[in-house]
């Protein structure tokens, strides 16, 4: 065998990620099956359409941009990267009539711990991304596109790179697509292990072939984006839920969801439960159902804390969690964020400072340094808590700890600094009395395997 | 104080360089400096100084400025490192997988430290920053390019044998 054989024994085949037949009424990941994620296999599950009746090839008259564009409002459809924000809207800030080049960016930079989604998306469905691109470049008027792919999934990156081979020679992509005047050329780039990169900002920086560190915003970048340029930067998943609105329309997406919070969401479950994978489930299906999909609790332990949406969101008690359901709104409520879909699960055994450690050494590491609260105070943090978690902690730490955090806060140029500091708050909200134990007992309250 | 000289490239590394700077305005050429840098890893093993003068004369960019991205970016190998890279990703969805455990057992079976690299110059073993593979865990990455998945520890010995197999057969 030669190394690449040796290797490929290893990779993952997303059966137990994404082909698993538990996803509930999905858009995204509807009929994959690994092996059919080429061109002529995506125009068979009605690949392509939304783009054709964009561009009036199928006898009606071509979508205006302004049609487009209500359309996305109408979805309801809001970023699926973390933050959030409507779709529609963020397309509406783009100067569509400025003259020179704008620029249209997807962020596959997926590094949130806990987050596997984009990877499965690019992999097994990358034409349903390049439509979505497509689509979203002819409603803002945009004639250049990169899609920059998180450094460590390779393979990813080369699968999206062959798609766009096939899309470019079936016409899809570059001059006069399909015949019309709308010309979009469609390219993929690639990190090299930067957190931080995930940060819009900072992939611009880093797309320009510099160190990621984020800009100060204002300007956004829908006015000062890559290279100067306007700039619109969506997540991959946003992008690959276009096709959908537009075959069905904006009111249809809408109430696959709950009000405010359209249409499907794609799920990564991690930790401790039976079927770790990814899940595309109806936007507001309650947190109980996506547990009871990923096969419950491991080893049928009891939940003890989910962290809902990637490591920088507040952990929430297994007691808030089995109650709410799985949306922007509800989990906003409940005191944490929906983030990326990134659901991390942790039964009774799990010790929280031991958590809190590893979390705390990775936001440490990942920090860019251009801002001292962050450069610094992540530092701070990750010491306070290793100091609890050694057994060597004193009483005081509990209130500098909370003084840290509360001193990153609002204090960054971007929101690394927060998504450090958010869960230190929550643990120390939550679990309070597991760091308490570890200063007067200097050991865990939990017989900790990890 | 020494000049160091540029790396040359192979002109297989010269087309595949060309690839990516075609992506990019022609006068914003530094845009293909991190594709360049990986390409030069995965052929060079790691970046040197002379491999970033060489970088930051093709795409006529600074080389401070080139430094400054191979020194950013985790990725890049600064330093030789073995024939086989290994990351392992010890973030908490995959700690709460058994991270911790396929890691101490690699460190057994090869006989090296975390960061450290086999005596026979074949293998290095580092942790890893979360790979966005989370579900899968435990995750490794092989120099790079290559990611593995659910890596139980008959897994890493099938691996490891096979990786050593192929060392053998080549030397």
């Amino acid at each position: 065998m030669n190394l690449d054989q040796v290797l490929a024994q290893f990779q993952s085949s997303g059966a137990k990620s994404c082909f698993h037949g538990r996803h509930l009424e999905p858009q995204i990941y509807a009929g994959l099956n690994g092996k059919n994620w080429r061109l002529k296999d995506y125009e068979a599950r009605g690949g392509y359409q939304a783009l054709r009746t964009i561009l009036g090839m199928h006898g009606a008259e071509a979508m205006t941009q302004d049609h487009v564009i209500a359309t996305m409002k109408e979805s309801g459809l809001r970023g699926r990267g973390g933050a959030g924000f409507p779709t529609g809207l963020k397309w509406s800030f783009m100067p569509r009539q400025f003259p020179g080049q704008k620029y249209l960016v997807c962020n596959s930079d997926e590094g949130e711990p806990g987050t596997c989604k984009d990877r499965d998306i690019l992999e097994f469905n990358p034409h349903i991304v390049i439509e979505g691109m497509v689509i979203a470049a002819y409603a803002m008027g945009i004639s250049v596109g990169y899609n920059y792919i998180h450094g460590e999934i390779f393979q990813t990156y080369d699968r999206f790179e062959e798609a766009l081979e096939e899309a470019r020679a079936a016409g899809y992509l570059g001059e006069k697509i399909m015949g019309s005047t709308f010309n979009f050329q469609l390219h993929a780039a690639h990190g090299f292990g930067a957190y931080i990169c995930g940060e819009e900002t900072a992939l611009l920086e880093s797309l320009e072939g510099k160190k990621g560190q984020p800009r100060f915003k204002p300007p956004f970048p829908a006015s000062f984006g890559v290279y100067g340029k306007p700039t619109t930067i969506n997540n991959t998943e946003t992008f690959a839920a276009v096709p959908w609105i537009i075959r069905n329309g904006g009111p249809a997406y809408l109430a696959c969801g709950k009000p405010n919070n359209g249409g499907t969401k794609i799920f990564s479950v991690s930790g401790d439960v039976e079927l770790p994978g990814n899940y595309e489930i109806p936007m507001g299906t309650s947190f109980a159902k996506l547990l009871e999909l990923a096969g419950g609790v491991r080893g049928g332990r009891q939940l003890k804390a989910v962290i809902p949406g990637g490591s920088s969101a507040p952990v929430l008690p297994a007691s808030i969690m089995m109650d709410i359901s799985m949306d922007y709104d509800a989990i906003a409520k409940a005191g944490s964020m929906l983030g990326s879909g990134a659901v991390i699960v942790m039964d009774d055994t799990r010790c929280m400072v031991k958590s809190l450690q590893r979390l705390s050494a990775f936001y440490m590491h990942e920090s860019c340094g251009q801002c001292t609260p962050c450069r610094e105070g992540t530092g701070w943090l990750w010491r306070i808590v290793d100091r609890l978690e050694s057994g060597q902690g004193k009483a005081a730490d509990m209130d500098l700890l909370d003084s840290v955090a509360e001193n990153i806060m609002g204090r960054t140029i971007c929101a690394l600094g927060d998504a450090a500091a958010m869960p230190v708050r929550g643990m120390l909200k939550h679990f309070r009395p597991e760091f308490e134990h570890h200063i007067t007992h200097k050991t865990c309250m939990v017989p900790a395997y990890i | 104080m020494p000049i160091i000289e540029a790396q040359t490239f192979s002109a297989e590394v010269l087309a595949r360089f060309d690839k990516e700077l075609a992506k990019y305005p022609a006068d914003q050429k530094q845009s293909a400096v991190i594709a360049c840098l990986s390409i030069v890893q995965q052929v060079h093993g790691h970046i040197s100084p002379e491999g970033e003068k060489g970088v930051a004369q093709y795409l006529g960019m600074p080389v401070m400025a080139v430094h400054e991205v191979s020194t950013f970016y985790n990725m890049f190998n600064l330093k030789p490192v073995g024939r086989f890279k290994i990351n392992v990703c010890t973030n908490l969805p995959c700690q709460l997988r058994g991270a911790q455990k396929a890691i101490h057992h690699l460190c057994e079976k090869l006989q090296v430290e975390v960061g450290g690299t086999t005596a026979d110059g074949l293998f290095t073993l580092q942790p890893g920053e979360c790979m966005g593979a989370c579900a899968d865990a435990p995750v490794l990455l092989v120099n790079d390019r290559s990611m593995c998945s659910f890596m139980s520890d008959d897994k890493l010995d099938q691996m490891i044998d096979g990786l050593r197999a192929i060392a053998k057969e080549q030397s």
